[in-house]
């Protein structure tokens, strides 16, 4: 198995298209960052607009932890894309290559094949994952330095010690992944059903913006099918940044994303197994 | 080239294969036994590349059983595969990585240890030594069709499936195939089981041989009887085939006609005969411009694939 998971590994890091993720993160958030240069403070005093009468803020409110926390909420769209644009290509990939026939007529199990390529889609996801989390953190230190937290939640505003941050952000960044692999787990059932890689990212994306739409609309019928929507849980990243944190809601969201994973995961196996390899 | 013994190395008992209303391959029956070269003989779309998919497992059958190496294909898949290598339809391989990285891959996940030696060796084998290093993308189909050879014997089996092996290359390269195959066979005492739609093909290298079409078996057999020169068709294009007509009619040899068409006329003869009725026409004054001959497994052959074109 571990043969496997590294020659997936070896074959998903071989693939240009494997590093247009690392690379648009690459840009995008040093961009935000500089954005951030000329336009933190107004972003600031737009936060903060309700309650400069009555407060007054001092220290570096313009910092790492306030561009991280902004970067994050790019996980329910962007991030998904970058991530179904691999996962979305892990078996639909092969089947557009015929390299089904090279791997499958070796003395390899389906179930293990299928493992691998999951598990490497996996690691792919939580890499990128990290790969944001550093990127975030270490280019905003450098040049904003760390300070309190601040975050606007409905009419709330929260400030949080800058010693109270990193290990929220440690926990939102894990749940992230988490979240992340529900994404390239659905990308890669769609991908065990076509034989082109398009199908599965435009598929997950299609499910994802149609799922955040729904939740979006404020109306009772579509708000009442709400929890039953996967998207209404990657964002739950957010739940770290509650005070008090509320750990029975976060395991509960967990529970969930893990579930999908399961069942996302589960159908793949069941379909895979009972495919016949035409191309 | 005779069956060497009598053990069955691919047994295929009823197989067949329905996608929804077609019928891919219908109750088809195969033995194969070891030291065979076998041929496996049908127009395009005749179901062969079904049924070698079925032989690894790519496909489920509708119904029926396969053994390889006496046991049950679906049952002891993991076991038969470590002893099989087979070039399925066209070669593809991961073009981004090189010829060498291919093998490599292959061989970790093939059951056996493979050798950075090994992977040489089979790259030599088929030319391609000098490539090794090379991506598979820049590679030319018939390059591509040498690497599945190379990647078919990587890990020495005893079973080796060939789809079509010969697609793609020139004369000189399917010449090199053909010869591979009979080395294969001889000295090395393998079982290869050859798909071909080229009869021609099949009878240089093959000992036994099935021609199947639209799914089902039509003629089995040993090569060499099924293309006995005895069965020989003979087409003779003549001067004037009135006179000829008449002289045949009067003649011991109106028994061997088969048909007359335009300023031809079809004989059931061997090599022998042939000779012996040229001269019978030369000497009656009629002019013989061609003879064809034409075997009659090779003309129902030449029937079936035009019908399935």
């Amino acid at each position: 198995m571990l043969t496997l998971v590294g020659i997936e590994l070896f074959k998903v890091f071989r693939k240009w298209r494997t590093y247009i993720g690392f690379i648009a993160i690459g840009v995008l958030v040093p961009i935000i960052h500089i954005a951030m240069v000329y336009e933190g403070k107004n972003t600031i005093d737009f936060m903060t607009r309700n309650i400069q009468q009555s407060f007054v803020f001092v220290g570096n409110l313009l910092n790492t932890y306030l561009i991280s926390y902004i970067v994050l909420t790019s996980l329910t769209v962007h991030i998904p894309f970058l991530i179904t644009l691999v996962a979305g290509d892990l078996l639909a990939g092969e089947a557009t290559a015929g390299t089904y026939r090279l791997m499958l007529t070796r003395p390899v199990t389906r179930e293990k094949f299928v493992t691998a390529k999951f598990i490497a889609g996996v690691i792919y996801t939580n890499l990128l994952i990290l790969w944001l989390a550093l990127m975030s953190l270490a280019v905003g230190y450098f040049i904003f330095g760390v300070g309190e937290l601040l975050i606007i939640r409905g009419d709330m505003v929260i400030i949080f010690e800058q010693k109270d941050v990193l290990w929220r952000f440690l926990g939102a960044y894990g749940y992230a992944s988490l979240g992340m692999t529900v994404v390239a787990s659905l990308a890669y059932l769609f991908s065990s059903l076509v034989e082109n890689a398009i199908g599965p990212i435009v598929s997950t994306m299609a499910v994802i913006i149609v799922f955040v739409i729904i939740s979006a609309i404020n109306v009772e019928l579509l708000q009442s099918i709400r929890p039953y929507l996967f998207t209404n849980y990657i964002s739950s990243w957010q739940l770290f940044f509650d005070n008090p944190l509320d750990v029975e809601e976060i395991l509960k969201s967990i529970g969930i994303l893990i579930l999908h994973i399961v069942l996302f995961f589960g159908a793949t196996l069941i379909i895979f197994k009972r495919k016949d390899i035409l191309t | 080239m005779d069956s060497k013994n009598e053990e069955l190395v691919i047994e295929i008992r009823n197989l067949s294969k329905y996608f929804n209303e077609l019928k891919a391959v219908d109750n088809l029956n195969i033995n194969v036994f070891r030291g065979d070269v076998f041929g496996f003989l049908g127009p395009n779309g005749a179901g062969k590349s079904t049924t070698i998919r079925m032989l690894l497992t790519l496909i489920k059958p509708t119904k029926g059983s396969i053994k390889i190496f006496g046991k049950d294909l679906f049952r002891d898949r993991l076991s038969i595969l470590k002893n099989v290598g087979a070039i399925v339809e066209k070669p593809d391989f991961y073009g981004y990585l090189s010829a060498y990285k291919n093998l490599e891959i292959l061989g970790k996940i093939s059951g056996h240890e493979i050798s950075n030696k090994r992977i040489m060796e089979v790259l030599e084998l088929v030319g391609l030594s000098d490539r090794y290093k090379s991506k598979v993308k820049t590679f030319s189909h018939g390059m591509k069709q040498r690497l599945g050879i190379a990647q078919a014997l990587l890990h020495d089996p005893d079973l080796i499936i060939l789809d079509e092996p010969t697609t793609g290359l020139d004369p000189m390269g399917m010449k090199e195939i053909r010869e591979l195959i009979i080395h294969l066979s001889r000295d090395q005492k393998k079982t290869v089981f050859l798909s071909s739609h080229i009869l021609n093909e099949v009878e240089q290298v093959a000992n036994r041989m099935i021609i199947i079409n639209k799914g089902t078996a039509k003629v089995e057999g040993n090569v060499k009887d099924l293309l006995d020169a005895t069965n020989l068709s003979v087409t003779v294009e003549v001067s004037d085939v009135l006179k000829a007509g008449s002289l045949i009619s009067e003649s011991g040899w109106s028994e061997k006609l088969k048909g007359i068409s335009g300023n031809r006329m079809e004989f059931n003869i061997g090599n022998q005969e042939t000779a012996q009725l040229n001269k019978f026409f030369v000497e009656n004054g009629v002019d013989v411009y061609s003879i064809v001959p034409t075997r009659s497994l090779e003309e129902y052959f030449l029937r079936i694939t035009q019908e399935a074109i």
